[in-house]
């Protein structure tokens, strides 16, 4: 190694030296941008993971094709399976901040992670979008600033359709209520409570079940023998398919109602032959006419994936189409902010004005006062049909 | 209520009291119990699936499959989890076969995948209806099945050349082998029925519930539960306790709501315990340390 340096080496080395930063600052600006994505991959709910990253993938494709956001930078998806796992989802809500170095975090499906991850996000000043677990107080959670955004339903306003459909399609009187047993439930019994009570109907009873109770007749028969008319269920795919069987089982023919938990897993397969009979809530269906979004969105997933012939093979539709525009409307937040620095990026987010989305034209989507950009008049009661998700018609 | 209280609960138990069967097998003989049963359970229903509808095998020869692939699992059990450590004198074998029902649950998830799966079944489609009552044939069939089983192991421990031996081996171990008795090979099979009689209960429930990696684990503790409570060594009192325990279950959960299903019954079994610590049908026995 020389110790002395000639005049061409001195100038040389700071020159090389300088190339290099600017190389690195080059590098730096196109960085991707990391979008987090917490949500069940696995287990009784992992085909609601499936269909948000297939929503967020579609959106992330058509973004950076149209040259990605901030200058440039492409935008790339980290996924953490949360098993359903509060604690498991907390755990990679921090990890995804901390080492990844998401600008934003989206959720999946189960409320009871949810909650656990907002105030991770909230004390890490990070925004998150929930894009499908609907427990009101996900949004609705007290923090000032709040960081927290959702383009999915909430469990105050589907309630309220719930109940509605239950009385304009089965004449319901006294609907009983069959509730997972967790924050979610509780979340809809606050919610299903007063709806019911607004509407003037009197609720045969509530009823808890666990997600790996075998056998629900017990508390079938009790709303029943209570009077019940209709059934409102509120679970995710495998707890409600027992509530079904169970309701087989019984030969109790009553009208069945429910949230939407049920389309993120097999839900036809495991409940089987009276699958069919349920009728649930959605954001959106990929059947009938669409507009221009939906045509290119639905055109975009039969490309990407084999599996999707047709709009019924796109299960379940609304972790799809929620994800899609949720992304679309960071990338418009993003635009907004101008920076991925998180108090920017939830500036970013109340400063959107419009955009023509899958599920509507979205107007000034969210305000300080209101975070959810979805409301009753966006959404649609379906049934399963086979293993497709068909609106109900007349 | 009382009558679907009813046909729920003794469908279920008759279920534990299955799976219970196994405890007291393995513990009658060997002193020993394998932990490991919820997941002997799982396997039963896991493998039938993955032959009737993974590879549409009939079920008359899926469910035969099913069983062998469990027979097979309790003989590994007893010779990596259980033998080794008997051998040396140690009670390790408590947690080898824990550790094993916990591989093998995972094996399963990586090769089943974490995603429940249905198990469909002419008897658990179309219910029979009496009133406001309804109930599936396979619900019928559960607890004739359980019963049937307690009874033949009843009478094969009884009547059979190789219930006498294992009786002997039960009396006096060192003496069964000084009589020319394999004791070690007897306690392989025992583990082997075992684990059978759980793949019996995991294919019985599946229709009913679904087919998973984690089924076994809940149906696990609440055998083991029953077993005790019924008395460990006694076949016909396992049974019993396992239909006490699925009535006691039901009758909670339609009377007081499920929130207090699972207060209510693990509160009795300590409360029973506390009575007849031996459990309700079982003898005083000498433990030597």
């Amino acid at each position: 190694m020389p110790t002395n340096f000639t005049r061409r080496q001195a100038l040389a080395i700071p020159a090389g030296i300088a190339l290099g930063s600017l190389a690195g600052r080059a590098a730096m600006a196109a960085d991707p941008v990391k979008v987090g994505l917490v949500a069940a991959l696995s287990g009784q709910s992992a085909k609601s993971g499936e269909g948000i990253t297939r929503g967020l993938t579609i959106a992330i494709d058509e973004i950076n094709a149209r040259g990605g956001v901030l200058g440039g930078r492409m935008l790339e998806l980290v996924r953490r399976d949360d098993e359903s796992n509060p604690a498991k989802g907390q755990t990679a809500a921090r990890e995804l901040i901390d080492k990844e170095g998401a600008v934003i975090l989206f959720g999946g499906i189960d409320s009871p992670v949810s909650q656990a991850i907002v105030p991770v996000v909230n004390g890490a000043h990070v925004p998150f979008m929930g894009v499908w677990a609907a427990a009101t107080n996900i949004t609705r959670n007290g923090a000032n600033p709040n960081y927290v955004f959702r383009v999915s339903a909430v469990d105050v306003l589907v309630d309220r359709a719930l109940i509605k459909h239950a009385m304009s399609t089965f004449s319901a009187k006294t609907p009983g209520l069959m509730l997972v047993n967790n924050g979610w439930g509780e979340s809809n019994l606050a919610g299903l409570t007063a709806a019911a009570q607004a509407a003037g109907l009197k609720l045969a009873g509530a009823e808890k079940f666990d997600d790996k109770d075998v056998d629900m007749t017990p508390q079938l028969q009790r709303l029943r023998d209570a009077g019940a008319d209709t059934v409102i269920l509120v679970g995710n795919a495998a707890p409600g398919a027992q509530v079904v069987k169970s309701l087989q089982r019984s030969a109790w023919t009553v009208p069945v109602v429910s949230h939407w938990g049920i389309s993120g897993g097999r839900f036809p397969e495991l409940a089987g032959s009276w699958a069919g009979k349920v009728h649930f809530v959605q954001t959106y269906s990929f059947f009938g006419t669409q507009n221009d979004v939906g045509k290119r969105v639905l055109a975009a997933l039969m490309a990407k994936y084999p599996d999707i012939k047709g709009p019924g093979d796109v299960t379940p539709p609304v972790g799809v189409a929620n994800a899609y525009d949720a992304m679309q409307l960071t990338a418009l937040a993003l635009a907004k902010a101008g920076s991925t620095d998180g108090d920017k990026l939830r500036e970013g987010f109340l400063g959107v004005e419009n955009y023509q989305g899958l599920i509507k034209n979205y107007t000034k989507p969210f305000t300080d006062e209101n975070h959810d950009a979805l409301n009753e008049n966006d959404y649609i009661m379906v049934r399963y049909n086979g293993d497709q998700i068909e609106p109900i018609t007349g | 209520m009382l009558a679907t209280a009813l046909i729920s609960g003794l469908g279920l138990g008759s279920i534990y009291g299955l799976i219970a069967l196994g405890f007291t097998l393995t513990f009658a003989v060997s002193g020993t119990v394998n932990f490991a049963q919820g997941s002997s359970v799982m396997l039963g229903a896991v493998v039938c699936h993955a032959l009737a509808i993974g590879v549409h095998w009939p079920m008359l020869l899926a469910v035969p499959a099913a069983l062998l692939a469990c027979a097979i699992w309790g003989l590994v059990v007893e010779r990596i989890a259980v033998r080794p450590f008997v051998a040396r004198g140690t009670n390790s074998w408590l947690m080898a076969t824990v550790a094993l029902g916990i591989v093998l649950d995972n094996v399963v998830m990586v090769l089943f995948g974490k995603e429940p799966r249905a198990l469909p079944s002419p008897l658990a489609d179309d219910p029979w209806v009496i009133g406001k009552i309804g109930i599936f044939p396979l619900q019928v069939l559960i607890p004739v099945v359980g019963l049937g089983l307690a009874a033949l192991v009843h009478l094969g421990m009884r009547r059979t050349g190789l219930g006498l031996k294992l009786r002997a081996a039960v009396e006096n171990r060192d003496a069964a082998s000084l009589m020319s008795i394999n004791v070690t090979l007897l306690i392989a099979l025992t583990y082997a029925a075992a684990a059978l009689l759980a793949g019996i209960g995991g294919i019985l429930v599946a229709p009913l519930y679904n087919v998973a990696y984690d089924m076994g684990t809940l149906f696990g503790i609440k055998a083991f539960a029953v077993a005790i409570l019924g008395g460990l060594t006694n076949p016909w009192g396992v049974v019993v306790a396992g239909l006490a325990y699925g009535l006691v279950e039901a009758c909670a959960t339609t009377w007081l709501g499920s929130s207090s299903t699972q207060i209510v019954t693990f509160t009795t079994v300590i409360a029973v315990l506390a009575l007849a610590p031996s459990g309700l049908f079982g003898s005083r026995t000498k433990v030597r340390v």
